[in-house]
């Protein structure tokens, strides 16, 4: 199914070198041009696409708008809890209420920050789909924190490769190590002692109980997403016309 | 699409294509994939990521990223030795605790290892746990955290003072880690978890001081930071574990230089946004907990080389 023609790859279209500089840099860069090439060449694999995806651009300013809308869930989220019977039962100094309402200010606060600093070029406010969750059920409640969480902490760290601005990079860096202090707090919230673990971590496995530092299996280090694989989850909480697409970051 | 005639026709350009591409098709296993079906909607994203696998990244490592990276396996081998040493320590850890203990002190090696790989031969040796001294007293004389294997508390304190400066010292690194996108990838992945590390000892420490062995039952205090923290940091959290020693945990928690690009944990303007808002609730406390800051390398070096002994050139 993969069959192009030559003449619909634009790198070959005549000049004796083969590839013109230009056509060149389009591969190493741009997915564009290539996508272009794929569509071209095939017929069958577009059968699942969302034709209302909202498409949260490109460059930094797309990477900043995929992350506000990361936020925007995870705040709505937070905003939605105090309206169910789980949180409105809690004890007024309750750790539990402390810690949820801390992550509603401190996303509420992301979500605040991104809108100001995109300006006009921030997407449109997203409207969530919650109807998966039972606000009044403290285990629904939890889990779903947890998976919006871990989900922020992998979209960070997969994201952080295509941000050109060092400045950009730094600002990432502040939220993607509070969003990870309040997914290891959660998960420890559900299952004491569970803020690593093998579904977000590459655990690594020592050797043996002796072992110099190093000697082992595994890394330690958290598993990152691409927008692809972080949207495909994002998107399940998301109404139709919310639901988005991130097709410059691949 | 031909990917076959599209590298046929880059090699017309650059004859060393193959050579990029790696000979060995190990760029295939870079992604994953290896063994696996490509499928069409792939593509897109694997061939680009090839190209600039092959052309957009230099190979070598430049002397600054050489310099970051050595300081966060220098930070790795500090938290290492200091929670093995720990768990080494008989009635120390209780035994609630001790999977947790294991858990980081296994993170720690691992990122170790991690980091080794990448610098190669420029990874500095392993200094041993012989070139610490987690008391605070440089190897000359009882440092103020004397006690720190033997009282939980003081462990507790010192591990979260180790945790945070090592959040902050690869925020600080991570955009001189850009040229490299994989390596930056790499210690970003290492950032987080250090910051669920932070996170536990936090949620620990609130429970041990309080005698409540229900740690997630405490909530932090805001008039007690230094002892029940939240686990994030608040404002600078009242100068950390030990402000009143010498050393002391407040540098864990201060600008560093200079504090324009790393101020202190009680910063609320963010790119020059302000993040208090007092119609939504959020407060200075709120705004300085909802971003954490990152450390220039050489504060995170003033801060490490307390632990150190003198006699070491680590952290100088």
């Amino acid at each position: 199914m993969m069959t192009n023609s030559a003449s619909q790859n634009p790198a070959a279209a005549g000049t004796p070198a083969g590839v013109p500089r230009r056509a060149f840099l389009r591969y190493t860069g741009a997915s564009v041009a290539l996508t272009g090439l794929l569509l071209a060449g095939c017929d069958d694999d577009s059968d699942d696409v969302d034709a209302n995806l909202l498409d949260v651009g490109t460059g930094d300013e797309g990477i900043l708008n995929y992350a506000y809308a990361l936020e925007q869930l995870e705040a709505a989220f937070y905003a939605q809890i105090k309206n169910g019977t789980y949180y409105k039962g809690l004890p007024a100094n309750s750790a539990e209420k402390q810690i949820l309402d801390d992550l509603a200010l401190h996303e509420q606060a992301h979500v605040n920050f991104f809108k100001a600093a995109l300006g006009n070029k921030a997407i449109k406010e997203l409207e969530p789909d919650f109807s998966q969750i039972n606000f009044n059920d403290k285990g629904s409640v939890l889990t779903n924190a947890q998976a919006f969480e871990d989900l922020g902490v992998a979209a960070y760290n997969g994201a952080g490769r295509f941000i050109a601005s060092p400045t950009n990079l730094a600002l990432a860096g502040k939220i993607v190590s509070v969003e990870a202090r309040h997914a290891a707090l959660i998960r420890d919230l559900r299952q004491y002692n569970s803020f690593v673990a093998s579904d977000v971590v590459d655990v690594f496995t020592p050797t043996s109980a002796t072992s110099a530092p190093g000697a082992g299996s595994g890394t330690g280090k958290e598993k990152s997403k691409r927008p692809q694989e972080v949207l495909a989850t994002a998107n399940q909480f998301l109404k139709s016309g919310s639901k988005l697409s991130a097709t410059s970051f691949s | 699409m031909d990917l076959f005639k599209l590298i046929s026709d880059i090699e017309k350009v650059d004859p060393e294509v193959y050579e990029r591409l790696d000979p060995r098709r190990r760029v295939f296993k870079h992604f994953g994939l290896a063994g696996k079906a490509v499928t069409a909607a792939m593509l897109p994203g694997l061939v680009s990521g090839i190209f600039q696998r092959a052309y957009g990244q230099t190979t070598s490592l430049t002397p600054e990223i050489t310099q970051v990276l050595n300081l966060a396996l220098s930070l790795e081998y500090l938290e290492f030795y200091f929670y093995d040493s720990g768990l080494k320590a008989s009635n120390l850890i209780p035994a609630t605790d001790r999977p947790a203990f294991e858990t980081i002190r296994n993170d720690e090696s691992g990122h170790i290892k991690v980091l080794r790989e990448v610098l190669g031969t420029a990874a500095i040796a392993d200094p041993t746990r012989d070139a610490f001294d987690y008391t605070g007293g440089k190897g000359l004389l009882p440092g103020p955290f004397a006690t720190v294997f033997t009282d939980y508390k003081i462990f507790l304190g010192v591990a979260q003072s180790f945790v945070d400066t090592g959040v902050r010292a690869y925020k600080g690194g991570a955009p001189v880690l850009m040229p490299n996108k994989d390596i930056l990838e790499s210690a970003l992945n290492i950032h987080s978890v250090e910051a669920r590390h932070s996170s536990h000892v936090r949620t620990v420490r609130r429970g041990v001081e309080l005698g409540n062995a229900t740690a997630t039952a405490v909530a932090g205090d805001l008039n007690n930071l230094n002892k029940i923290p939240k686990s994030w940091i608040s404002g600078i959290d009242n100068g950390g574990p030990s402000p009143n020693t010498t050393p002391s945990t407040t540098p864990v928690y201060g600008a560093g230089n200079p504090a324009a690009t790393y101020p202190a944990e009680n910063n609320t303007t963010q790119a020059g946004v302000p993040i208090e808002n007092s119609a939504m609730g959020i407060t200075a406390a709120a705004a300085s907990e909802a971003f954490d800051e990152p450390l220039d390398p050489t504060t995170v070096k003033s801060i490490a080389r307390n632990f150190v002994k003198a006699t070491t050139t680590l952290f100088v």
